[in-house]
């Protein structure tokens, strides 16, 4: 008789390592059959940043002969508006990718696999990446014939701003995960709603010297706030502020650990509680 | 002959003339007499939701090898049970080994050798089958994912159907992707869910006789959870009876039709379904 044990062994790679790259691979292909099967979801990808875009667009064109201020750098609402989307994708790209899961009542099964739940945290950031440039780009581009405004103009910097944004929408995305992991589908809206929240308070489009002075303290607890800022002195002063830089990438590793730190601990609520075979529609 | 989950007694204490089981308070010194094969022991396992109980210290070994089943009603147990054993569940006490490995501290050691199916728990749906079975074999790390699916697609006969979307198949064919779902790794251990609750007399029956070849080809351990007596009576050599979170008796099919004076496991289930729970807390 031949036992499961030696079948296995031939079957199987290795002894599971508290690591596995090609599990995290796996969860990103899932995610990827699910994008690929579903062209309303690419559409709605590309959609929403083009329809910002869009509409930005022309109130950009209108204060562009009313403002001096919007004057003084063609695009700077278009720039504001292009770089927010990364942030809201990233946080998006993190929360609907989990949410399928929970849609699918597939959580049950997939925590039963050698799966760490840092290995799903992971491969729904890069996830999060993949929805967020199949968002943008098509967006960015576009920019270029409609407005003669491209963001790309700003170089290097821009590397640096898209990398906080989207740390910064990880660690957002990993928080509401994991509301919607404790809560269930209760949760859901926070998907959409929570970054909405902190878009008055992270100078998308004015300096945060123009906010009332007791709730700025706030927005410079924002990586987004640092971004924002320096995307303004970069477009208004020509100046690449490296200690914008610094702070936000400072604060998105407080963020992310956070992040990290609240999916584990509903996951480990969620445990408890019994609630990854009931979570569902 | 004794059945094997008889065999190391834990939580059997005195029984009544009616056949309850009063549970030890020494179940670990009890232990200390099994096997080393045994797959799975569990040791005074409880879990509270708040004020309701909903598994009350329950022991038991499953030896490698034998198809075991917890039986009971609706709300016995069965699958806070078996959650937990699985790990998706944290107990409020009691301790798991599962293949040697405590499942409290060690169970990413032990994951890749078990597998489990439920109907409480479903493949995604927009996906394909081999497209889940793909994610899924990654996840089991699988060293040729394809040609694994290919060879479990023909066991089962899925081919008409792996290339369509889950959501679309028959419940019965749904139940046979979560079957293959389940095997895909070889498990050592497989933990069953009612396995055939949605499926038609002729599909379950078929799925059943897969099921013994598989058991008897590779040896695996099953644990079934179940309140089909057919489907028990006919799979497993030893049948632990569930109710009100606890085990009130346990025996091979055989063992209990006789202690209970009836004919068929179903008028045993019976039985101890209408018995007060008064009664069985004792």
């Amino acid at each position: 008789m031949t036992t499961a044990s030696s079948e296995r062994e031939v079957l199987v790679r290795r002894e599971p390592s508290a690591f596995s790259v090609r599990r995290v691979t796996a969860m990103v292909l899932r995610y990827l059959y699910l994008l690929r099967g579903s062209w309303p979801r690419v559409a709605e990808l590309v959609y929403w940043p083009t329809v910002q875009m869009i509409l930005w667009g022309l109130i950009s064109r209108f204060f562009m002969t009313h403002s001096s201020y919007v004057a003084q750098a063609g695009g700077i609402l278009i720039a504001g508006v292009l770089l927010w989307d990364i942030l809201f994708r990233s946080q998006l790209g993190v929360a609907v990718s989990f949410l399928e899961e929970v849609w699918a009542r597939n959580l049950g099964q997939l925590f039963v696999t050698p799966l760490r739940p840092y290995e799903l945290m992971l491969s729904l950031a890069a996830m999060s990446l993949v929805r967020t440039l199949v968002g943008i780009v098509p967006a960015a581009l576009l920019c270029i014939p409609l407005y003669h405004y491209s963001i790309f103009t700003m170089g290097l910097p821009l590397i640096a701003f898209f990398v906080n944004l989207m740390a910064f929408g990880w660690a957002m995305g990993l928080m509401v995960s994991g509301c919607i992991l404790r809560y269930g589908l209760g949760a859901e809206s926070l998907a959409w709603l929570a970054i909405f929240a902190l878009a008055p308070i992270s100078g998308v489009y004015y300096p945060i010297s123009i906010l009332p002075g007791w709730i700025q303290p706030l927005a410079w607890a924002l990586p987004a706030s640092y971004v924002f800022e320096g995307m303004r002195a970069i477009m208004l002063e020509h100046e690449f502020r490296a200690d914008l830089l610094l702070q936000a990438l400072s604060l998105n590793a407080l963020y992310l650990a956070a992040g990290g730190v609240v999916f584990l601990a509903f996951f480990r609520a969620v445990r408890r509680r019994g609630l990854l075979l009931q979570m569902g529609e | 002959m004794q059945s094997p989950a008889n065999r190391a007694g834990p939580g059997i204490g005195d029984k009544s003339a009616l056949g309850i089981v009063r549970h030890s308070t020494h179940i670990a010194a009890m232990f200390a007499s099994s096997a080393p094969t045994d797959v799975i022991r569990v040791t005074a396992l409880a879990k509270r939701f708040g004020e309701v109980v909903a598994v009350d210290g329950v022991s038991f070994v499953v030896p490698q090898g034998e198809t075991v089943a917890l039986l009971g009603g609706n709300g016995a147990g069965k699958t806070t049970t078996l959650s937990m054993l699985l790990g998706l569940l944290l107990p409020s006490e009691g301790s798991i080994e599962v293949l040697g490995e405590d499942m409290l501290r060690h169970r990413y050691r032990v994951l890749h050798r078990i597998n489990f199916s439920s109907p409480y728990v479903e493949m995604p749906r927009r996906l394909t089958p081999y497209e889940n079975l793909s994610v899924y074999g990654r996840l089991y790390g699988l060293v040729h994912v394809r040609a694994r699916i290919e060879e479990i697609a023909e066991e089962l006969q899925l081919i008409p159907f792996m290339n369509r979307p889950t959501g679309s198949l028959s419940a019965g064919q749904r139940s046979r992707i979560a079957l293959a779902k389940a095997l895909l790794n070889r498990p050592e251990l497989l933990l069953l869910d009612e396995l055939t609750a949605s499926l038609d007399p002729d599909t379950a029956d078929w799925v059943r006789s897969y099921l013994e070849r598989y058991r008897t080809r590779t040896g695996a351990t099953i644990l079934l959870a179940s309140h089909n007596m057919g489907e028990v009576e006919r799979l497993c050599s030893d049948v632990l009876m569930m109710k009100s979170g606890r085990i009130v008796d346990r025996g091979s099919p055989a063992e209990l039709v006789a202690r209970y004076g009836r004919r068929t496991l179903e008028e045993v289930f019976l039985d101890i379904a209408r018995r007060p729970d008064e009664v069985a807390a004792q």
